[in-house]
């Protein structure tokens, strides 16, 4: 990983988390959702992570905040190696998560105000009932609710003030580490906008540092200082957003960022798509070497035997592929 | 003569909560070899407009009023049996989620042979050589085999590719795509999309493309409704939807999507999306509108000709075509309410 001035908050090194997925009786097959991933995360900057469905870009959040237990790897936080029961205490009091769907991750049953005092109770960030509701307010406010939303339940809300309640939610244990899932994909399009503002906002004020997943790139390029591209549990590239957005040098990315719709008619018609043939294949039988190669246009036979290095080919730009020299 | 020629519809659904406009006011027509995009938020008419074509609307849902012409033929009141004609025949539908579109305990080419003897007097044989035929059409790989496979076999992207096979096998006019990309990754959508289109030039016939997302929209389509609350907002060609917006939400929406070029600050619409139950009087989006004046509260507005390529109903153009002096003050109109 790069050694720069300014000091990772979050490190990865050669992250794994498989699965041991039924495969009849007795017998399991390991489905490597996460392989070997490296990344860091500076302090107070925002790392994209975009991937098709099943690339394990959910995974790498999760295992990243010890919801799931990593299979290998390493992950420092602040200098500190997490590991035992306490690092993964200390992690949780610094580091929080946003889901995707507003709709299934809130409680019916209960208010508001209670769904996001919880994580105040179980970190005991309060003193006395008065300090509680204060603290409870407050985030409210940070996210644009209204003190008489408090006792409501989540139902009455729609899809964007949801998110914002999961939001405030998430910052109630006042994390320096927000992990967001998905968080605007279940929305209306003109309520997405708020809530990406929402961000990028409350990044400036509380100096947070966000792990943004999303399968929108336009989204993410939007919101990100650096993006990272995930295939079939692997990472293929990794880089500064313009860089990557312009100047893609795997060919998945090429052929993902060329896939991506551009609301412009006239873009749309000149441009030129790289369709790629063919369906991901399953991460139960994932390809040997490179993972992109059965639908890749410039794959050899060294591909197929090893797995490419993923390595710094610019300044602070990532790529795992072996014929990267030549196809760009 | 249009192919497709609808006249304001209205279809309400009947709730314990109360009555929903879902579609209030509806009317456009559609010339042969075209795709139509509708756009709109969830909630604002767009897939109702759909079902209302086909008249596949849920039990508590009916077309209150309004004229849907195909090719002439009056389809609202003409019964379930012309109905059963034009479905499938004359104008075929796919939806956003193949999997729950296809029956999970028949196998693919069961399913396909059915749509096509149900619409065709085709035999049994013929039937099965129109099946593998079509999905070669769509480009699915070993159509024999996929013809034995049931649909859990099978990953989204070879689903909606079959559930496109099964709506063209009896050559429709018109083809109604809700959705039809939403619940697929962006690399599969971009190969259904080409070749919706490429099969669209292919065979000549209609597309009408319901979606969300304006990049769809501008990739796929010739002309473009803005829907929202029920009703048309705008409508226009593509060119002139996204580069001479002509209702303020329309421009809303445009402002609000991240681009190509943008480092900006997104520009969101504030307020939250509209409640069907308690509709304002006037312009549905008037309460998110920060240009609101006050006639766009107490009535809605009219749909003006912007060109001969352009309608679009807000009350700004009004104001903009007197101050030019283009259109001749209403008396029925105060003075003060253009502001």
């Amino acid at each position: 990983m790069s050694k720069n001035s300014v000091k990772p908050l979050v490190e990865v090194e050669n992250l794994k988390k498989h699965f041991d997925i039924n495969t009849g009786f007795l017998s399991t097959k390991p489905l490597k959702a996460v392989d070997d991933v490296s990344f860091s995360i500076n302090k107070g900057e925002t790392l994209g992570l975009v991937g098709e469905s099943g690339c394990g870009k959910t995974t790498v959040g999760r295992t990243l905040l010890h919801l799931y237990k990593p299979t290998g790897g390493r992950i420092w936080y602040d200098g500190r190696e997490i590991r035992t029961k306490e690092d993964i205490s200390y992690l949780r009091r610094k580091a929080s998560m946003v889901f995707q769907d507003p709709y299934s991750s809130l409680n019916p049953r209960m208010t508001v105000s209670d769904i996001i005092g919880e994580p105040l109770d179980v970190q005991k960030k309060y003193t006395n009932k008065n300090e509680r509701r204060d603290r409870i307010l407050e985030l409210m406010n940070y996210v644009g609710l209204n003190s008489e939303h408090a006792s409501r339940y989540a139902h009455e809300f729609s899809g964007g003030q949801r998110q914002r309640i999961g939001i405030a939610r998430a910052l109630a244990v006042d994390p320096e580490l927000l992990v967001c899932d998905e968080p605007v994909s279940a929305l209306d399009v003109s309520i997405q906008a708020q809530v990406i503002n929402m961000f990028v906002e409350l990044q400036e004020k509380l100096g947070l540092t966000y792990l943004f997943i999303a399968h929108d790139i336009l989204v993410v390029r939007h919101i990100s200082d650096r993006i990272a591209v995930m295939y079939l549990g692997k990472m293929v590239e990794l880089s500064d957003a313009d860089e990557i957005y312009n100047r893609p040098l795997h060919p998945y990315s090429k052929s993902l960022l060329s896939a991506v719709p551009i609301p412009d008619p006239k873009t749309a018609r000149e441009r030129k798509r790289i369709v790629l043939s063919g369906d991901i294949p399953s991460p139960l039988n994932a390809p040997s070497g490179c993972p992109f190669r059965t639908r890749c246009p410039y794959a050899t036979e060294e591909c197929a035997t090893s797995m490419p290095q993923f390595e710094e080919v610019s300044k602070g730009h990532y790529v795992a592929c072996h014929r990267v020299n030549e196809i760009n | 003569m249009p192919l497709l020629e609808i006249k304001d519809l209205h279809t309400y659904f009947y709730t314990d909560a109360g009555k929903v406009k879902a579609v209030n006011g509806v009317s456009f027509s559609l010339e042969r070899g075209k795709v139509l995009g509708i756009v709109g938020e969830s909630g604002s008419g767009k897939s109702v407009t759909a079902y209302s074509i086909m008249q596949i609307l849920e039990g508590n849902g009916e077309i209150v009023s309004g004229s849907i012409k195909l090719d002439g033929q009056e389809l609202v009141g003409a019964g379930e049996e012309v109905m059963k004609k034009v479905r499938g025949n004359r104008i075929s539908m796919i939806f956003q989620d193949p999997m729950t579109s296809l029956n999970p305990t028949y196998t693919i080419g069961k399913q396909l042979m059915e749509a096509i003897m149900l619409h065709t007097n085709r035999s049994k044989k013929e039937a099965y050589d129109r099946a593998v035929e079509m999905l070669r059409l769509v480009n699915v790989n070993e159509p024999l085999k996929r013809m034995k496979q049931y649909p859990f076999e099978l990953s989204g992207g070879m689903r909606q590719r079959v559930m496109i096979a099964m709506a063209l096998a009896c050559e429709p006019d018109i083809l109604i795509a809700d959705e039809p990309t939403t619940a697929l990754d962006v690399t599969i959508q971009a190969q259904i999309l080409e070749l919706m289109k490429s099969l669209q030039e292919e065979l000549g016939m209609v597309i009408i493309l319901i979606t969300h997302d304006l990049g769809v929209v501008a990739q796929m389509c010739d002309e473009v409704i803005v829907m929202y609350a029920g009703s048309i907002c705008e409508q226009g060609t593509v060119d002139e939807i996204f580069y001479n917006p002509c209702h303020e939400y329309t421009k809303g929406l445009l402002r609000s999507i991240p681009t190509t070029s943008d480092v900006e600050k997104l520009m969101p619409i504030p307020g939250t999306p509209i409640d069907l139950l308690n509709m304002p009087k006037g312009c549905p989006f008037a309460p998110r509108c920060e240009n609101a004046m006050k006639i766009c509260i107490k009535q809605p507005a009219e749909t003006i000709k912007i060109n001969d390529n352009h309608t679009a109903a807000c009350w700004m153009n009004v104001k903009k075509g007197i101050d030019e002096g283009k259109i001749v003050f209403d008396n029925d109109m105060e003075g003060g309410d253009l502001q």
